[in-house]
């Protein structure tokens, strides 16, 4: 089975999801500034179009599992965005009742299944959930992002070890955006792309630019509908650019500074917008309508968030076990 | 119907009976059912009894991605100590994603391991390490003492909606006992009093109970009635049976097989001097290993341990007999 090309109606989604993201985090880094969110926030401006190529294809009951840097999976897999609002604000109403934050969401329902804070501590358990899909036999998939900082991490060997021999359908997709937390690749290893480390066991992977959203579709594509048959594992490996620092705060963050039409060639919502332009799949007004749109969800966001109280302690005491 | 049974085939009975009763209970991990002759191979098949490469953190990171996804998986980890490898899903991941998620999901799973073998397998495979997991909210422990314990606890810890370490004890493993034929289910949290008695509490855990059991038979010929009490789990404690039985004895003794720092009994020995100081009569007095790695010569070994001589002296020494019988 050939992969699909994007098309008209794609390639306006794709871009509406990417205004989101980016909307929602621009947002976000301002709250952050102005303390109306508190604590530890990771950006991902710069990687929208893995969220998006990705996510986008998947459906609500294939599972994802996330990292410290979750926001555009997230909203991208479906979540709606004012209750992750509400659960960066740390109120009732957000997605996990505000107990999680910033790096560990979970939304259920859209299969978010799982988001960690510990670099890489998400790759076994969403070999996990592709297992329980394989013992169940049906056409669920499972993806888990992470960064090229988590590979020279042990669980990273044993989870591809092991999502290789027991030909799991799960979909690595790795945002190598070439920093690990506050250093750089060259710092950490020795080999240069992810795909030459896992190549040894000979699953179909292939590297992409992170600013290149239909190449991104497209592969994902392919690998989508082959894990669908129940089988895998596949590893699409996605060079992104990291535009803000490690966190809201990082002290280091100009080190990546770059101008703006060097910024320019690297943001895959530029790039796609000038493409869709290119093949009249948006208008220009059409392109303003979608931020505008994606501002005025994000206000409605934040109302929403200010508008719930944070859990009281009784109640939060109730979640600590599962109870019969 | 009960009739005696080793420990270990009490173990591998609730496993079984758990798998045949729900089809989402898997079980896998290092050396499970090499052979397909094996019995839980031949009754669940392969897609449920699974043999893993000697991969800790992805065996155990598994479980909680299967266990989101609604299996209940048990992990054969061997030995207590082959989870140090493992601690981001062990204490971070597994026990921690109800509460982070707002109460979304629930990890019921079981990680089974062997602890204790202070039998000459020196000081990598003998550590009583079970305070590392029950300190952390949202996961639960258990020790079972008896083989009865043993089936009963593995059942309640297959069917809990929590990530349970359930510890069996490498030197009770071919102990026999009475052991229920078909369910048996032992709550998770509720303590067993193994002996009554009036004068003395002596509270111990896993391999220590037979011990203080020793103890308090020794203690009678000198008339001293001791009562002893297994927690069964550590997490959660059972302190409400801990303290009735203080307030009725007026005396507490701690035997733990663990070093004394990361001992159950510096838990409970601090729980009952805070609520129920007003019930003792003389100061607590806590019979551990010694704060040392568990060593490979035999007298060594004897030596950091605690025993039914060290138990009995104890309570002498609370009960102000220690010079009588001296």
């Amino acid at each position: 089975m050939a992969a699909q090309r994007l098309d008209a109606g794609t390639a306006r989604d794709l871009l509406a999801t990417m205004w989101r993201i980016r909307r929602f985090e621009e947002r976000m880094a301002t709250l952050h500034q102005r303390l109306l969110v508190h604590g530890l926030i990771h950006l991902s401006i710069g990687s929208e179009g893995v969220a998006a190529g990705v996510c986008r294809q998947l459906r609500d009951d294939d599972e994802i599992y996330s990292g410290h840097r979750a926001h555009g999976h997230v909203l991208a897999k479906g979540a709606p965005m004012d209750r992750v609002m509400a659960e960066l604000m740390g109120r009732s109403a957000g997605l996990c009742q505000g107990l999680g934050g910033s790096m560990h969401l979970v939304d259920v329902e859209h299969g978010v299944m799982g988001a960690t804070g510990v670099v890489g501590g998400n790759l076994p358990m969403a070999a996990g959930g592709a297992l329980a899909a394989k013992i169940r036999g049906g056409d669920q998939v499972t993806v888990v992002f992470f960064g090229d900082g988590a590979v020279q991490a042990g669980h990273f060997a044993e989870t591809v070890n092991l999502a290789a021999l027991w030909e799991l359908p799960l979909i690595l997709v790795c945002e190598n955006n070439g920093m690990a937390e506050f250093t750089t690749r060259a710092e950490h290893t020795t080999v240069d792309s992810v795909c030459d480390v896992v190549a040894p066991y000979g699953f179909e992977r292939q590297v992409v630019e992170g600013a290149d959203v239909p190449k991104i579709w497209r592969a994902f594509n392919g690998y989508l509908e082959k894990a669908r048959t129940g089988t895998g594992p596949f590893l699409l490996e996605c060079k992104t650019h990291r535009r803000r620092g490690h966190y809201e705060g990082d002290p280091l963050a100009s080190r990546n500074a770059l101008n703006d039409a060097e910024w320019a060639k690297l943001d895959p919502i530029a790039q796609l917008e000038a493409l869709a332009t290119k093949r009249g799949w948006i208008e220009e007004e059409s392109a303003q309508e979608l931020t505008a749109a994606a501002d005025a969800e994000v206000d409605r966001a934040i109302a929403f968030g200010r508008a719930s109280e944070p859990l009281t302690p009784a109640e939060a005491s109730q979640l600590v076990y599962a109870r019969p | 119907m009960a009739r005696e049974i080793p420990y270990i085939a009490a173990v591998n009975e609730a496993i079984a009976q758990e798998m045949a009763r729900d089809d989402t209970v898997l079980f896998y991990g290092q050396d499970v059912a090499p052979s397909d002759e094996d019995p839980l191979v031949q009754s669940f098949g392969r897609d449920r009894v699974r043999v893993s490469p000697i991969s800790e953190t992805a065996e155990i990171g598994m479980a909680v991605g299967l266990a989101l996804a609604g299996y209940r998986p048990i992990v054969e980890l061997l030995m207590a100590e082959f989870m140090l490898v493992a601690m981001n899903q062990v204490t971070n991941e597994a026990p921690r994603l109800r509460y982070m998620s707002g109460g979304q999901v629930k990890v019921p799973l079981v990680l089974k391991a062997g602890y204790g073998f202070t039998a000459g397998w020196a000081g990598q495979h003998t550590g009583s390490i079970y305070t590392m997991f029950a300190g952390i909210p949202g996961l639960k422990v258990v020790l079972p003492s008896t083989p009865a314990d043993a089936k009963g606890l593995m059942a309640s810890a297959v069917r809990d909606d929590n990530p349970v370490v359930y510890l069996m004890h490498y030197l009770l493993v071919l102990e026999h006992g009475d052991v229920p034929e078909g369910e048996h289910l032992v709550p998770i949290g509720e303590a067993a009093v193994r002996r009554p008695g009036n004068d003395v509490t002596i509270v111990a855990t896993g391999w220590t109970v037979g011990k203080a059991l020793e103890a308090a038979e020794a203690l009678a010929a000198e008339g001293v009635d001791a009562e002893v009490i297994d927690p069964r789990s550590l997490q959660p404690l059972d302190m409400p049976a801990i303290l009735t039985s203080v307030e009725k004895t007026g005396h507490l003794v701690l035997a733990d097989q663990a070093t004394r720092h990361a001992s159950a009994a510096s838990i409970i020995a601090a729980e009952v001097a805070e609520h129920g100081f007003g019930s003792l009569k003389a100061p607590i007095k806590l019979v551990t290993a010694l704060d040392a790695t568990i060593p490979y010569s035999e007298p060594m070994e004897a030596f950091v341990l605690p025993d039914e001589h060290k138990i009995a002296g104890a309570v002498r020494e609370v009960l102000g007999t220690a010079s009588a019988v001296a």
